[in-house]
């Protein structure tokens, strides 16, 4: 299923991109060379190559872990995707923290006193949370906390005052900090972390909350709660021993579909705060037509997809016996 | 997202569905002929429905239609056009009218509630403009997307066997996908043979939602095909057109609205990404998410009305859709639908009703469906 599914991506994308007139040589170069020149670019680039052969030759290429060059760069596309993607990564993981930090326990509280006040507040919350682009929402905080309360910054991942390469090991520069052992370091890639992190976690909160309530909802309404409920079990022990476990399992199947979301939100909040991560690579990318690095873009961001969810469903299978042995 | 995929349980046909509070034992009244009839029956599920449901329909319908009215009448309502940045004075010296610049980049005051930006346009002018291209976006790439998902839907349910398997993959890989990104790719593509604007914008969102339509409408055609009348028409010797026109497509047409209402809500928040991101429209076209990323620049000086206005548009036409898509959800669906529900009964009491009403035979003809 999973190599299929990346081969539908890879072809899909290699004949978008292409039917769209315009190349990455014209974009390039228009206006600074002559056509003549321009022709020779693309032939020499192997553009102007029958498309069934650029296809068979690319396939080839990435069969063997080669996407390609772009145009505009000098370097390989794996390249690009290794220097840009842990930035990606750490404002994703951040998201997603926030994300679960504020969805489970505001969505079981809602479940537990249902259509009481906290119910209809968060369910309200939830419902704005997901109504607000999450470009807007991060211009505000950068007004009020960036411009005029002067607590956090309002883009980049590091302060002027440090130097990644020091510290660059793995590219995630949280893990480069605590390996360097520079709490000053950290502290800055924190401060730097958190407006987009809480604003794209927040943005993907609200489906969050919804689903842990409709979950726990149900799950209070199993035979075996019942069954609690009749031997007499405390209201407390039944529902945190016996329903919130299992109202879980299905937020972590969640979790997976939330990821791609989570992916396209960090497009948007990487544009907001100047991030220098995958997603603003590949628009730059796109208005160059630069197909090489497009395609190998997207393509990554298909792999983290798929490889995502068969994480989730593994750990389902940890977390629930009955996936495991149906 | 997952109410969308929820399938939708048509209503039982025969015997009224078991309802909570004070009104059973109350003889169902006596039913009218004629329109009426067909009025009272599908005023049905909404007299059925609890308060909080009617409550949220009639919210996001107001919120709706009156970006609606925005939508159709903005060009009159709005004091400035969305690119004007000067006003006639009304004064002719010389044979010449005279021009007044709207002020750049001033704040919220009597002459501009909104404020202005900083290349002079009004923005309260461009945001009540923006909704014409919103909803039209919202209303044509959700109708688009419904006439490709809804069909090939039928076609998978309904054949089966290697097409399905097809269609399912390739929809399923869309689905996956990280939309914005498909929205983007599309947007892109389609810049060389659409003009930007409404048309252009409206494909390159519609194309997210296609593989919504097609999941609910497969999986819901595939649980009707089984069912008796179906078999009873084929063995008839109904064609399979037949089939599916006029037996299979009014069971499960039902689940489209709330797809399309929670689309609908959605379908805003994409439109205001590629916007934002450039694509779609072209500036100084007035489209909210675009209006927000020219803000960008606004910030360092703590200008935030030209961010701030065009976003609460956006947060309240989402809201005002996602309420009414919700709501509309808890009507239609009669397994949510518990009349008289006040939050006082506790949740074993509500376990046995929805138990009991779990119990009717679902996927059964509907009144829409009549064989």
């Amino acid at each position: 299923m999973a190599p299929l599914f990346l081969w539908l991506i890879l072809t899909v994308l290699f004949v978008l991109l292409r039917v769209a007139p315009g190349d990455p040589v014209s974009v390039a170069l228009g206006g600074r060379a002559s056509e003549a020149q321009m022709e020779a670019a693309r032939e020499e680039s192997g553009f102007n190559d029958p498309l069934p052969t650029q296809y068979v030759d690319y396939l080839k290429g990435v069969a063997t872990g080669d996407f390609g060059n772009p145009y505009t760069d000098p370097r390989s596309v794996t390249e690009i995707v290794g220097d840009r993607f842990p930035a990606t990564f750490e404002l994703t993981m951040v998201a997603m923290i926030v994300a679960v930090g504020i969805g489970i326990p505001m969505g079981s509280r809602a479940a537990r006193n249902r259509d009481g006040p906290f119910d209809v507040g968060s369910r309200m919350f939830g419902v704005l949370a997901y109504a607000a682009p999450v470009f807007w929402l991060g211009i505000l905080a950068q007004i009020v906390f960036s411009v005029n309360l002067k607590w956090l910054p309002s883009g980049q991942r590091l302060s002027g005052s440090f130097n990644a390469s020091d510290y660059d090991r793995t590219g995630f520069y949280l893990l480069d900090g605590i390996i360097a052992g520079d709490p000053a370091f950290v502290w800055d890639v924190v401060k730097h972390l958190l407006l987009p992190g809480i604003t794209l976690g927040l943005v993907i909160s609200g489906v969050f909350i919804r689903m842990v309530r409709v979950n726990m909802l149900q799950t209070l309404r199993a035979d075996y709660v019942e069954a609690a409920r009749a031997r007499g079990v405390a209201e407390r022990t039944v529902r945190y021993r016996h329903a919130f476990k299992n109202a879980l399992i299905p937020v972590i199947t969640i979790l997976g579909l939330q990821f791609s979301a989570l992916l396209g939100g960090a497009v948007l909040t990487e544009k907001t705060f100047g991030w220098p991560g995958l997603g603003s690579a590949l628009v730059n990318y796109l208005n160059a037509r630069d197909y090489a690095a497009v395609q190998g873009i997207v393509t990554f961001f298909a792999v983290v997809v798929v490889a995502f969810s068969l994480l989730i469903d593994l750990i389902n299978g940890l977390v629930d016996p009955r996936v495991r042995y149906s | 997202m997952s109410s969308i995929v929820d399938p939708v349980v048509p209503e039982p046909a025969t015997g009224p569905p078991p309802e909570g509070g004070g009104t059973e034992g109350t003889p169902p009244p006596p039913v009218p002929s004629g329109w009426r009839s067909r009025l009272h029956r599908w005023a049905k599920p909404w007299r059925q429905a609890n308060r909080t449901a009617r409550v949220l329909v009639v919210v996001g319908l107001v919120i709706t239609l009156f970006f609606s009215v925005l939508a159709l009448f903005g060009d009159q309502i709005a004091p400035y056009d969305e690119d004007q940045y000067r006003f006639p004075t009304g004064e002719v010296v010389n044979g010449v009218e005279q021009f007044e610049s709207i002020p750049r980049r001033s704040g919220p005051d009597g002459d501009y509630p909104m404020g202005t930006t900083v290349a002079r346009f009004d923005v309260f002018s461009r945001v009540i403009i923006g909704a014409k291209l919103a909803m039209g976006v919202v209303l044509l790439s959700t109708v688009l997307a419904m006439l490709v998902g809804v069909p090939l839907g039928l076609l998978s349910g309904y054949v089966g066997g290697r097409i399905d398997r097809a269609l399912v993959l390739v929809l399923d890989a869309i689905y996956a996908f990280p939309a914005l990104l498909l929205s983007i790719i599309v947007a892109f593509m389609l810049k060389e043979y659409l003009d930007p604007g409404l048309p252009a914008a409206a494909v390159a969102v519609g194309v997210v939602y296609v593989p919504q339509y097609f999941r609910v409408i497969r999986n819901h055609t595939m649980s009707v095909k089984q069912e008796p009348f179906v078999e009873a028409a084929r063995s008839l010797g109904a064609k399979p057109r037949i089939v599916v026109g006029r037996y299979i497509f009014f069971n499960v047409v039902q689940s489209v609205p709330v797809i399309f209402t929670l689309n609908a809500a959605d379908a805003v928040l994409t439109l205001a990404g590629l916007g934002f991101l450039g694509y779609g429209v072209e500036y100084p076209a007035a489209e909210w998410g675009l209006d927000i990323s020219r803000a960008i620049s606004d910030t360092v000086s703590g200008t935030w009305w030209t961010a701030f206005w065009p976003g609460v548009a956006i947060m309240t036409l989402v809201t005002g859709l996602t309420l009414l898509g919700e709501g509309l959800n808890d009507i239609i669906n009669p397994l949510l639908r518990v009349k008289g529900y006040r939050g006082k009964v506790r949740s074993a009491r509500d376990a046995i009703t929805i138990a009991a009403s779990s119990t009717a035979p679902a996927g059964s003809p509907t009144e829409a469906g009549e064989p």
